[in-house]
């Protein structure tokens, strides 16, 4: 039992029934402030940006060393698992093998694309040099929102809305810049929605984030669902931010509309990732809608 | 079992000792919560989570151990500015954190005005409960479209975050500890 010191009666004395009471009073407007900047960081979302980066930038440049032990200690715990099971080499292997399994799902989707350009006026097509190649330094491991944080920004040539991605697949796009470190919405945040096709052929849907790991796809053509589980679907490259043909999610598990994909690109799992540019800024811009209506299906460049 | 090679302990002026020659150094006393707040609100940040939230509210797990382990210690508008910096890393919209800090020191200083004798089982209670109403009320404010798998997500975040207070109870006491050691040598 706490002895009853722990109560600090304010009693007779007027100078402390003031304190306590301007204890109360400024508590009160802190949290009257705090509803304040809630309600102007809903409404805007960029409004307090500028606050959040520079302190950012600080921490994200310390999260460089934490980056660089969470890769070591994935692979080292990879060769670890690889050992017990079935000797090192086991799990190098098994990732080649999934690594080589998207790249043929990646490849076939090109084919088609190909195959579908041909037939449109002769689009210049050249190989895209990313805008910045790094490490994913931190995220909101305690909000139910899924952001993820790169330490380079607005002098290394990142932009808002670009796209994100490791060698495996997407991982997310870029949410907000500041001059050394940038904000990243994961493709598993509730808020994200990404255009994606299947990669055998014309199926087209959205890959919304659940907010708990996984997508859902949801078909924009309904009818009979035409999806089976371990589809692959790799980015439509509608609404000019990504550029299409990149590797998503693998379908899960099969609902009315669509269904549950998993990730391909885990970020925690990743070692480094990249940031490219916006694939078609023309049509970003075209579109001129808020960050979140950004992707609208007038925009199909198909 | 004790080490018999070291020097017997010295006496000490009193729990938390210390020769008569030392005091508290005033530095360490009045900053040590300040600090572990602030690490508790920058530890998630580093840590990488694209699944679902992993790790309790670090930050405000800290903050409620402090209120309720040195009760005014910790003046009632502290939620402030403890909370601006949690929000500028927590990935909360600005202002979330603010508000349901303050609000959290408001309504603890109410409640133990109410209800003065305390023990360690009721900290928990006290604890676990204001921890939970945070997390719920953290993703209600989040801006996130809620939904039922969300909720499910969160969870396992709930239940590690209630279990882990005892564990950060002991953190804080030994802090506390250290907070008060008299250290400074006089003279």
């Amino acid at each position: 039992m706490a002895p009853p010191s722990s109560r600090r009666s304010a009693g007779f004395s007027k100078r402390a029934q003031y304190s306590v009471f301007t204890g109360y009073l400024l508590a009160g407007l802190g949290a009257l402030l705090g509803l304040g900047l809630l309600a102007l960081s809903l409404w805007q979302p960029s409004s307090l940006a500028p606050i959040r980066g520079g302190t950012q930038d600080a921490v994200a440049t310390v999260g460089e060393g934490p980056a660089a032990v969470r890769s070591a200690g994935n692979s080292t715990w990879e060769k670890l698992s690889g050992y017990f099971y079935a000797g090192s080499q086991n799990a190098a292997l098994r990732e080649e093998v999934e690594l080589a399994r998207i790249k043929l799902a990646e490849a076939e989707a090109v084919a088609q694309e190909n195959e579908r350009l041909k037939s449109l006026v002769a689009l210049a097509e050249s190989e895209i040099e990313p805008v910045a190649v790094t490490r994913l330094v931190g995220s909101s491991a305690t909000s139910s929102r899924r952001f993820a944080y790169i330490a380079k920004g607005r002098i290394n040539g990142v932009e808002v809305g670009m796209p994100v991605r490791s060698p495996r697949g997407v991982v997310g796009r870029v949410l907000e810049v500041a001059r050394g470190s940038s904000r990243i919405l994961l493709l598993t945040d509730s808020e994200s929605v990404l255009p994606v096709r299947r990669s055998s052929d014309d199926t087209v849907a959205f890959a919304e984030g659940r907010g708990d790991g996984l997508v859902r796809i949801r078909l924009i053509n309904l009818g009979l669902n035409p999806l089976e589980v371990g589809d692959v679907f790799v980015t439509s490259g509608a609404g000019g931010y990504y550029r299409p043909g990149v590797a998503v999610a693998v379908l899960n598990e099969l609902t009315p509309d669509g269904g549950i994909a998993r990730l391909v690109a885990a970020p925690a799992a990743t070692d480094f990732v990249s940031v490219e540019p916006v694939y078609v800024p023309e049509a970003v811009e075209a579109s001129e809608t808020p960050e979140r209506e950004s992707i609208n299906p007038a925009e199909t460049e198909d | 079992m004790r080490d018999r090679l070291r020097s017997p302990p010295r006496h000490s002026a009193n729990r938390f000792g210390g020769g008569i020659n030392r005091v508290q150094s005033p530095w360490r006393a009045q900053t040590i919560p300040y600090i572990s707040i602030v690490m508790g609100s920058l530890l998630p940040f580093i840590l990488l989570a694209d699944v679902m939230p992993i790790l309790p509210p670090l930050g405000f797990m800290m903050l409620i151990g402090w209120r309720i382990m040195r009760p005014g210690f910790l003046p009632l508008w502290v939620g402030v500015p403890l909370g601006a910096f949690d929000d500028l890393f927590s990935g909360q919209p600005f202002g979330s954190a603010i508000l349901l800090w303050s609000i959290a020191m408001i309504i603890l200083e109410l409640v133990e005005t109410r209800f003065p004798w305390r023990g360690f089982w009721q900290d928990w209670f006290t604890a676990g409960l204001a921890l939970v109403i945070y997390i719920l009320a953290a993703m209600a404010v989040s801006g996130a479209t809620i939904t039922s798998h969300m909720f499910l997500a969160t969870i396992p975040q709930i239940v590690l975050t209630v279990l882990l207070y005892p564990l950060f109870a002991r953190i804080i006491a030994w802090l506390d500890l250290f907070r008060l050691a008299r250290a400074r040598r006089v003279g």
